[in-house]
């Protein structure tokens, strides 16, 4: 591994001008469970790797009147040991209790496995469903984006120099919504997604309010189906209206055939995995 | 680009009880810094990437891969390996357990595991089958198989009862 210095920032502040010093040759460490491995690989060659788990607000929950504030570098255990986070989002739960096994949940976190920006992320379509913003903070200050926004590319991120995430926030629904993320692998845990959907929606008197479907594993970063999602809004959730978007869903994919899937199969999960999350997030929601 | 200079850094831990100070490399992992520094060798790496789970450790009530984690991140922290599960009066039921159940053979991933299930059995003291095959996932065995694995955790948690 390409020696690096190790700085553990105690402020935003003190972060930012360490990382703006740096440039490219510098990345936040949250869990270390890609950034480690990446520059053990020499994918990357550091000079500094800034532990941004000293940052008091980078590893908390905070519940305000409008989101829940989940700091970037959040282990994914805190949240699903978490009653409360359990019973308003199991969308965000269903990912971080499938992210690695328990030794990664330890570590690893919803903001890092976005910065990461992995087309095949196990978080990042359940943020996407969840009308996530990232707040940013950087040398010119903070700034928020959509988390859709956020993936680029391939292990590419909208992160400037000298930016890093600092927290998401997940704007907090009425109690008809809910979601639901799923994804298919060959074994039972512990693997990479060969397709997955999250997908949420909202009722409003017995019709759909709003919906959102994103796909992982189908494409350079994982997709919001916008087009999709919003053939379900102002319907009734029936099998039908469903599968129009299980089918519309399907369309939007564009995989790439490799050794864990074919594009065709790839294809035919993202309909079937539409259908069943959106099932799933409508019994969450109570209808 | 001038080279990089890099600082070994002293690290105040500790490691099965016992306090101490540590000068490493800032850029080394805990499982490094375990085996070639403080020269405990009972943590195994194999995969060295966060997938086998022979470098389980258990870092502050959590376990861990410990190749996944930078020495530096010790700091204050408590760090429980394999070395500190038996006592002087004699071997952790788990081990006991693996021994009689033949939970191995080549032995790589067993320390791993140990950790692993004793982080389990310390918060839930009777796990089902489900669960202690969820909870061990990020622990591969490539020769015994599961079964006599999951026996042992198994019989263990009965008799720790």
């Amino acid at each position: 591994m390409h020696p690096f210095n190790y700085y553990a920032p105690e402020t935003v502040n003190e972060a930012i001008e360490i990382l703006n010093k740096y440039g490219d040759k510098a990345k936040c460490l949250a869990g270390g469970t890609d950034v480690l491995v990446q520059a053990r690989g020499e994918k990357f060659e550091l000079d500094a790797i800034v532990d941004i788990k000293k940052i008091p607000q980078l590893t908390k929950l905070e519940w305000t009147d409008s989101h829940l504030i989940v700091g970037a570098a959040t282990p994914c255990h805190v949240l699903y040991e978490d009653s409360k986070v359990c019973e308003v989002f199991p969308g965000i739960v269903d990912s971080a209790f499938l992210i690695g096994g328990i030794q990664i949940q330890s570590r690893a976190s919803l903001g890092g496995n976005l910065c990461n920006a992995s087309p095949s992320a196990d978080a990042i379509c359940s943020l996407i469903v969840h009308e996530v913003i990232c707040e940013i903070a950087g040398p010119k200050g903070t700034r928020e984006i959509p988390v859709e926004d956020m993936c680029t590319g391939p292990g590419k991120n909208a992160l400037t120099n000298g930016e890093f995430l600092v927290s998401l926030k997940i704007p907090l629904k009425n109690s008809e919504f809910s979601a639901s993320y799923e994804r298919f692998i060959p074994r039972n845990e512990m693997d990479i997604a060969v397709a997955a959907v999250a997908s949420s929606i909202e009722l409003s008197n017995g019709k759909v309010s709003s919906c959102r479907v994103a796909l992982a594993a189908v494409g350079p970063t994982p997709i919001f189906a916008k087009e999709a999602s919003e053939l379900l809004v102002g319907k009734e959730p029936t099998d039908e209206n469903i599968r129009k978007v299980s089918e519309k869903a399907k369309d939007i994919a564009s995989p790439i055939a490799d050794m864990r899937g074919t594009i065709e199969h790839r294809k035919d999960l993202i309909e079937v995995l539409t259908r069943r999350t959106i099932e799933k997030a409508l019994e969450r929601a109570g209808g | 680009m001038a080279e990089n200079k890099v600082k070994k850094v002293t690290v105040n831990t500790t490691i099965n009880g016992q306090e101490m100070d540590i000068l490493i490399d800032p850029y080394v992992s805990l499982l490094e810094t375990l085996r070639e520094v403080v020269g405990i060798t009972g943590t195994k790496e194999g995969c060295n990437d966060g997938n086998c789970g022979a470098c389980t450790v258990n870092l502050d009530g959590r376990i861990v891969d410990s190749c996944l984690v930078l020495g530096v991140e010790a700091e204050g922290k408590n760090i429980e390996t394999v070395e500190g599960m038996a006592s002087p009066d004699g071997l952790h039921p788990l081990q006991q357990a693996f021994l009689e159940e033949a939970a191995l053979q080549c032995g790589i991933c067993t320390p791993g595991f140990l950790v692993s299930a004793k982080a389990l059995l310390d918060n839930e003291p009777d796990p089902s089958e489900e669960r202690i095959r969820h909870w061990l996932a990020g622990n591969l065995c490539r020769c015994t198989g599961y079964d006599k694995i999951v026996k042992a955790v198994t019989k263990a948690s009965k008799e720790s009862k």
